[in-house]
């Protein structure tokens, strides 16, 4: 039996609007959570024992310039009124100004942001590269010398502190083999060369042609790339291991086994194939998580990523900056959680 | 198997295709300058207003002043610079600077008395922290324009009574004596600023660099300036690179890849001091490190408690362990090098004499608060004292916290002890006397936070007219001798205890010559260098 012209006419309109209506919730539920995490961000910003106008004034400051600058800061206005004048001004794009280098704060995030997508993204992509093989083969090898070397793999990269890590690294590759390029997004001959367009130095020489910059970025960001990618690969090579394992004890893989399938179509295509919707939770999260910045990573190679920005602003009471960091920051997160659930949505139509 | 060999043939292809693929690391050219050093401080690269030590070595290079210090003699004291020559008035009121004919700013603009004259006026009404240092004498926003002003090539300043001439010269070689560009500027107004936003990330100057690039918290680049009236600089380029950890920028410098590291600690400047084609310069700064006890609580009030406090402090003991090379031991509020310096430094650590005037002030007792910023050295020298003030009975309780926490709580009065450091803001002893030693109205509605003794509650009886005499005293010799005199005293009655004065280590490839940091008194140069 098949519908009626009029009666999928009938049907498309709901369908319309329940789809505008899941969009609007969905939107909702994203202004609802800034606006919450601004809230407390705000708060606990005025109410933190730092002092942001002596860091605007300095030591040296009168009594009367101390005052003049706190009055214009807005600081003299009731809380619920310097929130409310806040709220209004980032949602015309304006995150205010740092009060310590006087610079717009989305200029400096503009700046600094692009740094730590690049690291981050190259190093979710060797974390995901290595350590979702790495977590299948630990799982499909459970109990042999693989498993035993992947886990104490990703027990070192838990375990270890990432800023030694960041420091014999650079002593290894940087100081004595000279195999890579040293801290810094790039050399000091490079710097400002390329146009920036996307701010991500890899992506903008590449534009421009300029494989000379190109290599010299990537000699600089493959080292830290890599220590982030190895922490995220011992936390998504354990995730893996863990799922696999679980699916590799089901019944429908002792079937499929008993149909005679290849090992490998057992593995990858059964097993594997069920364990892709909590992959992309765990890797969105490690992902995330290395995007909201890696601080000890960013101070050791001495890049300049946002994660040391929103640090540096929060020690020196530059709330301006510390909450247009945390919009940037918890946006990621928030689309991140949006993007996974979409992608939940499209590799296992059920959970609609 | 398959999977096993696979990915290690995959990762094996990797290895071996980074490792290939990744070029050499370059050296810095011969006209490049390029330092490792924190500049997280720099806020603004306005004269007017920047007041941190990051800020003052980019300014330094960027903007004359009338008179400025030589770099290669900094003894010699403030020298000709913009101004070529100046007279003093027989009243001791009025300075007249001639203008040295022939400079140009950056922008082709010419060098006038007039720029000269409304640089100074506009930071006495732009009234930014440091605009202290030139309203001490008399001018203010209403009178500036009367007090300071330009006839033809001259710049007349006449301050509001007779000080030493060296005290009024040696303000005008601080940071905000530089002089802009004032056409430049005033193209950049907004809002009747004077220019101010624009300068906090651009410069209008006449030295040796103009700024080509701050990044905060990352970089400032210097590009040269051809008409530098000196004559124009080897270095073309300058780089002040932004790092913050001693170990990065220490594999930086042996590397190759940065000329200079200013920020080493004690363990990387002795594992580098031996390492073939790196020198190690030992400056002497100006930034002490002291305690200082609040005199609005009760058992810190009594003299007798005060010197025994400076009496259980292992000077010795903390100079020559982790403060290795860093400090040294230096008991009086002007630095080495400063006008009427003394060297004398007489305490030492003393428990039973400590004990014996605690006895006399009836103290068996006692638990203090100290607060401290969360810095390395700091927490060590706490630790330090919460040791050795322990073996005479006193509990020291440590409130670490940030930089503004602590601060804030200091300038509120609010800490029994603080421990800190205190940098001179100009190269005459007024400046330090005037904060260590001066308090012209202790009480609490004076609200006089930016004097160290007021944030004390010592209300510095018979030093404050002292320190007045000696700020008008015009001969200098007998200058001298008053702060000598002043600081003996101090050292035995104040509720300072003064313990160090800094000393920076300047790790530096050997190529690198003639690369000054300003010692005590001012700030680097990098104009002289030479490769």
């Amino acid at each position: 039996m098949t519908d009626t012209t009029e009666q999928r006419e009938a049907r498309h309109p709901s369908r319309l609007l329940a789809a505008l209506r899941k969009i609007g919730a969905t939107l909702g539920q994203i202004a609802f959570t800034m606006v919450g995490l601004l809230f407390v961000t705000f708060v606990i910003g005025r109410v933190m024992p730092i002092d942001p106008v002596i860091a605007v004034v300095g030591e040296r400051a009168t009594q009367a310039q101390y005052q003049a600058a706190y009055e214009a800061m807005g600081l003299d206005q009731p809380l619920f009124v310097q929130f409310i004048q806040y709220i209004w001004d980032v949602m015309r794009g304006d995150f205010g100004m740092s009060l310590l280098n006087a610079r717009p704060v989305a200029e400096d995030i503009a700046r600094v942001f692009p740094a730590t997508l690049e690291l981050a993204t190259l190093g979710t992509i060797i974390g995901v590269a290595i350590g979702v093989p790495l977590g299948v083969l630990a799982a499909v090898k459970r109990g042999t010398w693989i498993d035993q070397t992947a886990r104490v793999v990703a027990l070192i990269g838990y375990s270890m502190p990432i800023f030694w890590l960041g420091l014999v690294g650079l002593l290894i590759f940087y100081g004595i083999l000279g195999w890579v390029g040293g801290p810094g997004r790039v050399g000091i001959f490079y710097v400002d060369v390329v146009p920036s367009v996307t701010g991500m130095i890899l992506v903008d020489s590449a534009l421009d042609g300029n494989w000379t910059v190109f290599r010299n970025a990537l000699s600089h960001i493959v080292l830290p790339a890599s220590l982030l990618g190895y922490y995220s690969l011992a936390y998504i090579s354990r995730m893996t291991r863990s799922f696999m394992l679980e699916q590799l004890s089901s019944e429908y893989i002792i079937t499929a086994r008993v149909k005679g399938l290849s090992e490998r179509a057992v593995i990858w295509r059964h097993a594997f194939r069920n364990i892709r919707v909590q992959l992309i939770t765990v890797v969105a999260l490690s992902y995330a998580g290395l995007l909201e910045g890696s601080v000890l990573t960013e101070i050791i190679f001495a890049w300049p990523g946002i994660g040391s920005y929103i640090t540096t602003a929060l020690l020196s009471a530059d709330m301006n900056a510390v909450l247009g960091g945390t919009v940037v920051v918890g946006l990621v997160f928030v689309c991140l959680n949006v993007f996974s659930d979409l992608l939940y949505k499209f590799l296992d139509p059920r959970a609609e | 198997m398959n999977i096993t060999r696979r990915l290690m043939l995959g990762a094996a292809t990797g290895l071996a295709l980074a490792a290939t693929s990744l070029g050499a690391v370059a050296q810095t050219p011969d006209d490049m300058l390029v330092i490792a050093n924190r500049i997280d401080d720099i806020t603004t690269l306005d004269p007017a207003q920047s007041f941190e030590f990051a800020g003052a070595d980019v300014i330094r290079n960027v903007y004359g002043k009338l008179v400025n210090f030589d770099p290669a003699d900094l003894g010699a004291g403030y020298q000709p610079d913009l101004a070529e020559s100046w007279e003093v008035s027989e009243d001791g009121r009025t300075i007249t600077f001639t203008m040295r004919p022939g400079m140009t700013f950056h922008s082709g603009n010419p060098v006038r008395a007039e720029d000269a004259a409304w640089s100074l006026q506009r930071a006495v009404k732009l009234d930014k922290t440091p605009s202290f240092i030139l309203t001490q004498f008399g001018f203010t926003p209403e009178n500036v324009e009367e007090m300071i002003r330009a006839e033809d090539d001259k710049v007349i300043i006449t301050t509001d009574q007779k000080y030493a001439p060296s005290f009024v010269l040696n303000a005008l070689t601080a940071t905000i004596g530089a002089i802009v560009d004032k056409e430049t500027v005033m193209q950049h107004e907004v809002e009747g600023d004077m220019g101010n936003e624009w300068l906090k990330t651009n410069s209008a100057g006449s030295y040796a660099y103009r700024v080509a690039n701050w990044k905060p918290n990352e970089s400032v680049t210097l590009e040269v300036y051809e008409d530098f009236y000196k004559g124009a600089p080897e270095m073309k380029r300058v780089i002040v690179r932004h790092i913050q950890e001693s170990a990065t920028q220490r594999l930086l410098l042996e590397r190759g890849d940065i000329d200079a590291a200013r920020n080493l600690n004690p363990e990387d400047i002795a594992g580098i001091q031996d390492a073939e084609g790196i020198e190690i310069d030992d400056i002497l700064r100006g930034r002490l490190m002291y305690i200082s006890l609040n005199q609005n609580h009760p058992q810190l009030s009594d003299p007798r408690v005060v010197e025994a406090i400076k009496h259980l402090i292992d000077y010795e003991g903390m100079q020559n362990s982790f403060l290795n090379g860093q400090y040294t031991i230096h008991q009086n509020f002007l630095p080495q090098t400063y006008l009427g310096a003394v060297d004398e430094n007489p305490f030492e650590m003393n428990v039973e004499r400590a004990r014996e005037l605690l006895d006399e002030a009836g103290i068996d007792e006692l638990t203090l608060e100290v607060g401290v910023r969360e810095a390395q050295e700091r927490l060590e020298i706490a630790q330090s004292l919460q040791n050795t003030f322990a073996q005479a009975g006193i509990n020291l309780e440590i409130t670490v916290g940030t930089g503004q926490q602590i601060l804030s709580r200091y300038r509120a009065r609010d800490l029994p002890i603080y421990l800190g450091a205190w940098g001179p803001d100009y190269p005459d002893p007024h400046t330090n006397a005037s904060t260590f030693a001066y308090n012209p109205d202790n009480s609490e509605d004076a609200q006089l936070t930016g004097i160290l003794a007021w944030r004390n509650a010592w209300p510095a009886e018979g030093f404050t007219e002292r320190v007045d005499a000696a700020a008008t005293e015009t001969d200098t010799a007998t200058r001298e001798r008053m702060y000598q005199e002043i600081q003996a005293d101090f050292r035995e009655e104040a509720p300072f205890v003064i313990m160090f004065q800094q000393i920076e280590q300047l790790a530096r490839k050997d190529n690198v010559e003639n690369l000054t940091l300003g010692e005590a008194i001012t700030a680097a140069a990098y104009w002289p260098v030479t490769k």
